[in-house]
């Protein structure tokens, strides 16, 4: 789960991460009042969305009056942000925040993430900030200093101090970085965060490190624990297709394909979705349905996959294990009858209960394209694809 | 012989009597599944399909002699359950329950090695399918009659497209020595490389079939263990081969989110390595069946 840059600052400022001065607007005059009720001469204003590349998106500025700050700030609002990071529809901006400007005379990158190899929690940090850590790992890799953390341990005193020393950090900044590191680590074991990322980690003209930016992605099997991040989670930012999906139990991600895929497990659902591919298709969508699916959760699926107007078959493609056929069987039934659907629907059942599911939609005499295997399904689903086409 | 489970290894199941815990408990021991008993916490003393229950594992292995445990606790517990079983003495732990927190698995992983290796408990999952020996015993939610009793291993990280190659491979005549599913989150107990080294030591499996994804080092890592040590056949499939990036697709673990970890660059990887990569989901069997025809020719 994403939070705002603005809730992850206010976060690591209460772990002891030094942030700029900033407040939060909900319209252009609330902009240009906290711009005010800073003070100075300077400010940035920047879009609150939950995507990277914002800047180079038009959604960050520096304004050097309150009414340029109004100015820009009105402009932000209620725009969809299309970002390097984004769909084409980009994220909607809802929110705002005003900073003072700071004076900046170094950047740096500093990242926490779990790392996959060693299983643990792992640094990524670089002298050379400001652009995506991509984009740094392509052009300067040798920049790029990594650190893991024993999470019985935690982060060690001397291995942050080796760290803003490899770095290159002046003896007055190294105490600084050390809390930095120390104060983000906390931030990341006590709340159950996947990542953090100070990008750019500033220091200032007068030599403070400060975090001009800041993301911070949380775990959702730990949310049941953290109920103050959980608060945090803000559905203008999400796919509403695929967050009311995943409240009624199910996994979509929509695509750009028209054959909706309504399957069970992950992996089956991506095997299914390259055989579509295999056979001249594309798939609109993954969707798992999860364990122990109900006649209902099938009809919330065929509603979800048809949710997407491009979507012009579906297939069903089940290997129950601890899922029955017979339980997928009835909800195919419901969905004809209760959604009303015009579309070819090709099934193919497998595992637990197959013979009471297949008698099910043979028995219901509706016009369904029955397959027994991966291939056979993925190849009608096509063939009716082109049909109506043709 | 088989790997991790046969007919005789002595079964306890945690969270027996919790209303999944049982059913899949049931399933397992019409199965033939050596299942012992049980634990719960608290009810200890009671019976569930007339096996005795206990309060902790550390009771259960003694009463026992349990070498075995299926772990059927909720997310917020599993971690604990893991830990539990481990510290008992267990020796091979499989664990089905999705959406254990991230930080828990790094801290049962972390925990793990506290013993030494011949005390290590070996951790199979979370968020897996089980452990099954076609015709000895299973541990786990699988159906058990898709697999038939042979001599190829089957590894992977998700349940389902398991449940596709093995009856893929049944309908072609090939049966399984043993089918584990090591899960789909980004920390697990058990890696491919984990399970291969068992397979290559495991007399009665001649070849294996390894089912990977998008997202993940683990898949390049077995690549590389293939290249330098395997001497029987290895077969694979990459899932997501249509997969965007930066997508989450299902598994908190399929995700590509780094350089190799696409399904194009774990193909090319494990090409590189050797490896017989099945062209689709549905030639997994094929691919297997054409690869133990030219051992058996050579």
């Amino acid at each position: 789960m994403d939070i705002h840059e603005y809730q992850a600052k206010e976060i690591l400022a209460r772990f002891g991460v030094p942030v700029p001065r900033g407040g939060l607007a909900y319209s252009p005059e609330q902009a240009g009042y906290r711009a005010r009720e800073l003070g100075g001469s300077a400010w940035v204003v920047k879009a609150q969305i939950h995507s990277g590349g914002r800047g180079a998106a038009g959604g960050v500025k520096l304004c050097r009056s309150e009414d340029e700050v109004r100015e820009f700030a009105s402009t932000l609002f209620g725009r969809q942000l299309v970002t390097k990071q984004t769909d084409a529809n980009g994220k909607g901006v809802y929110r705002v925040w005003v900073e003072g400007a700071s004076d900046i005379a170094q950047e740096l990158y500093l990242g926490f993430v779990l790392d996959r190899t060693s299983e643990r929690i792992m640094i990524v940090a670089s002298a050379h900030g400001g652009m995506e850590i991509e984009d740094l790992a392509a052009t300067d890799p040798a920049s790029l200093q990594r650190m893991t953390i024993d999470p019985a341990v935690g982060l060690s005193e001397f291995q942050a101090r080796e760290l803003a020393f490899a770095l290159g950090l002046k003896a007055g900044q190294v105490a600084q970085m050390v809390t930095i590191l120390r104060a983000c680590y906390r931030a990341y074991r006590d709340l159950d965060a996947t990542m953090v990322e100070i990008n750019p980690l500033v220091i200032t003209g007068t030599g403070e490190l400060v975090a001009l930016d800041a993301k911070m992605s949380f775990d959702t099997n730990a949310l049941f624990r953290r109920p103050e991040i959980h608060e945090l989670r803000d559905r203008s930012q999400e796919d509403p297709r695929e967050s009311t999906a995943g409240d009624y139990g199910l996994a979509y991600v929509g695509l750009e394909g028209d054959i909706g895929c309504i399957i069970n497990g992950a992996g089956l659902a991506m095997a299914t979705m390259d055989m579509i591919k295999l056979a001249g298709g594309e798939p609109a969508n993954f969707l798992d349905i999860g364990g122990g699916a109900s006649p209902e959760r099938v009809v919330r699926a065929f509603r979800t996959v048809l949710a997407d107007r491009n979507v012009a078959v579906i297939l069903v493609n089940i290997f129950a294990g601890i899922n029955r056929c017979d339980w997928v069987a009835e909800g195919v039934v419901q969905a004809y009858r209760e959604v009303g659907l015009t579309l070819p629907v090709v099934v193919r059942l497998a595992g637990t209960n197959v013979e009471e599911g297949k008698r099910i939609l043979e028995g219901s005499g509706l016009p369904l394209i029955t397959a027994d295997t991966l291939a056979e399904a993925a190849d009608k689903a096509v063939a009716a694809r082109a049909k109506l086409a043709a | 012989m088989a790997i991790l489970i046969t007919d005789r290894t002595p079964v306890i199941v945690q969270g027996i009597s919790g209303r999944i815990g049982q059913f899949h408990a049931a399933d397992m021991i019409r199965y033939g599944t050596n299942v012992v008993g049980g634990v719960t916490p608290g009810k200890g003393g009671s019976r569930v399909l007339d096996r005795p229950v206990f309060n902790t594992v550390r009771e259960a292995v003694a009463a026992t002699g349990a070498e075995a445990s299926l772990v059927f606790v909720p997310p917020p517990f599993a971690a604990d359950a893991i830990m539990e079983a481990a510290d008992a003495g267990i020796r091979t732990a499989v664990c089905v329950t999705d959406g254990i927190p991230s930080q828990d698995m790094m801290k049962v992983k972390r925990f793990l090695r506290r013993y030494p290796e011949d005390r290590k408990m070996r951790l199979v999952g979370p968020n897996c399918a089980g452990v099954i020996s076609p015709g000895q015993g299973f541990l786990g939610i699988m159906p058990p009659h898709i697999y038939m009793a042979g001599r190829v291993g089957i590894v992977g990280r998700s349940g389902t497209l398991g449940y596709e190659a093995a009856s893929q491979m049944k309908a072609l005549g090939i049966g399984v020595s043993t089918s584990v599913g090591i899960g789909g989150d980004p920390i697990n107990g058990s890696s491919f490389r984990d399970i291969l080294a068992l397979f290559a030591a495991d007399p009665d499996t001649d070849a294996v079939m390894m089912i990977g994804e998008i997202g993940g080092p683990q898949e390049a890592e077995a690549a590389a263990w293939v290249r330098d040590h395997m001497t029987k056949p290895v077969v694979a499939y990459i899932a997501g081969l249509s997969a965007p990036k930066g997508r989450k697709m299902g598994h908190a673990g399929a995700i590509i989110s780094a350089f190799g970890e696409s399904a194009q660059e774990k193909v090319e990887i494990l090409n590189a390595a050797g490896i017989t990569v099945a062209p689709n989901p549905s030639e997994m069997g094929q691919t297997v069946a054409r690869v133990l025809a030219l051992r058996a020719a050579a």
